[in-house]
């Protein structure tokens, strides 16, 4: 499990995040949603080890994490096939045994005709899906997800929140997703973190009990209207003016 | 079948280009007398005469061997320097006032000098070679691994992707194409600098047919060798160079023909 205690960070003269306490348990999907700027892909950056936080404590106890980031992030000048399996390469696994992984993920993800193809030929959906793809080739038991849809229409944010729910949240791989939008949390978590503030701090936690089959779009607008009506989530929802300032 | 007409078109502007080119030269010719400008007949026909004295071969071969082995050297240390060079700083911060250096000494000093060191022969001019264009191709490796996006590199951290393989398949890839250009660039500054380096230390090459050709007051012969040269350099970039990094970066073909706005 990750385990992040009392975690602060500061870079340079700016205080990021302040005291965190946060957990994510084996199997866990958690969800981080917060206004822009609260320091949320910050503190996906302490979870994946690409920053040192400057006190408190972090523990990874993942045996192996992976990452899905803003931009699909994928080699330009590998074929699509090469991209999913990068981490496999990596991690010396022989050629034809990682292509063959990388095929049935291309399948999975449903980019199954198009193994030749190039980042640059690709749309910027299927892009992402080859990156979610890449993510889950090293078989990780962590992922983490730094709002991997922000960039898609309406349309196919709704079918790669389907695929994140059904090849990782469903198979009980631990994630901690970022986003800014509450729908989108509240789909794919087992527990939403409200992060807010500069510095960033978590101002609240919401489990969410309803099973996914049940997750309605109706039912997320209503959950999202009652975690709005807390008054500290809204606080940090609500435009300030004056807090813009800092 | 559009395709096939712009290709024709392209080549056919390409045609103009060269037949302007030479339809001045003739009217030079024909306005100043053959032996000031000899005209882009005389000058054939002076290939032709080498090739019946049995000269040109020999020559050709003599020069694209010393252009070819002294540009080899230089892009092999130049691309292995700049890459180290892109890499640490404190290396790029030591070794690029070394290349300005470099840069700066007109190659008709390293000529004096190989000649001093070396004796006059084959090795003078392959090391002026070497000097000259090494400088061009480090710049363009240099340049190459300091721009690889640092998303890229993140990623990369994030995969724990070893060593070798950043090299591999993050570095070199991306390098390819801020070499190419400093290649071609140094491949028209070898056959120039093998020629006039040539021209001073050795007995055969299209520099010493150059030489010959100024002892004999034989302007159309110089014309020649000069045709042979551009031709060389022609063939070693459109055929050689170019296919090359067709070959290499297969992921930039039909960036252009996907998306047509």
């Amino acid at each position: 499990m990750l385990n992040l205690r009392n975690a602060s960070l500061e870079l340079g003269p700016n205080k990021i995040l302040e005291a965190v306490d946060l957990c994510v348990q084996p199997g866990e999907s958690v969800c981080l949603v917060g206004p822009s700027g609260c320091g949320k892909t910050s503190l996906l950056r302490v979870a994946a080890g690409l920053v040192e936080i400057s006190d408190g404590s972090v523990e990874n106890g993942f045996v192996c994490t992976a990452g899905v980031f803003q931009e699909p992030r994928l080699l330009p000048w590998r074929r699509m096939l090469d991209n999913i399996a990068l981490g496999l390469k990596a991690r010396g696994v022989p050629r034809r045994e990682r292509l063959d992984k990388a095929r049935e993920l291309a399948d999975s993800v449903g980019l199954a005709d198009k193994y030749t193809l190039f980042p640059h030929e690709l749309s910027g959906g299927m892009q992402q899906r080859v990156a979610l793809a890449r993510a889950l080739s090293i078989g990780a038991d962590f992922l983490l997800l730094d709002e991997p849809f922000s960039a898609l229409d309406v349309g196919l944010r709704n079918e790669a929140q389907e695929l994140v729910q059904h090849l990782v949240v469903e198979r009980g791989i631990a994630s901690l997703l970022v986003t800014h939008d509450l729908t989108e949390a509240l789909r794919l978590a087992h527990r939403v973190v409200v992060i807010s503030g500069s510095p960033g701090k978590i101002v609240y936690e919401h489990q969410v009990n309803e099973p996914f089959g049940s997750r309605t779009q109706t039912w997320l607008y209503e959950a999202a209207a009652d975690l709005l009506r807390q008054p500290v989530v809204n606080e940090c929802f609500l435009y300030k003016p004056h807090s813009e300032v800092a | 079948m559009g395709s096939l007409f712009r290709v024709s078109l392209s080549w056919g502007g390409s045609l103009t280009g060269i037949l302007l080119f030479v339809a001045l030269w003739e009217w030079g010719s024909l306005n100043y007398g053959s032996f000031l400008l000899p005209g882009p007949r005389d000058a054939l026909a002076s290939i032709k005469g080498f090739w019946q004295q049995g000269e040109l071969w020999g020559a050709v071969w003599a020069t694209t061997w010393r252009a070819m082995t002294g540009f080899a050297l230089a892009s092999l240390a130049g691309l292995v320097l700049g890459l180290m060079a892109g890499l640490s700083h404190t290396l790029g911060r030591a070794l690029e006032p070394v290349s300005t250096v470099l840069l700066g000494i007109p190659p008709i000093a390293w000529i004096v000098l190989a000649i001093l060191w070396f004796g006059s022969g084959s090795m003078a001019a392959i090391y002026t070679v070497a000097a000259t264009t090494l400088p061009v191709t480090f710049a363009g490796a240099q340049i190459g691994a300091r721009t690889l996006d640092k998303r890229l590199q993140e990623m990369g951290d994030v995969y724990r992707v070893p060593g070798w393989m950043r090299l591999w398949d993050f570095y070199l890839p991306h390098i390819v194409s801020y070499v190419f250009p400093a290649l071609i660039t140094a491949l028209g500054v070898a056959w120039k600098v093998t020629v006039m380096a040539e021209l001073f230390a050795t007995e055969e090459g299209v520099g010493a047919g150059l030489a010959m050709a100024r002892v004999n007051l034989d302007t159309a012969g110089a014309m020649a060798w000069i045709l042979v040269v551009v031709a060389l350099l022609l063939v070693a970039e459109h055929g050689f160079l170019r296919p090359l990094q067709k070959k290499m970066e297969p992921w930039r073909q039909g960036a252009t023909q996907e998306k047509p706005c």
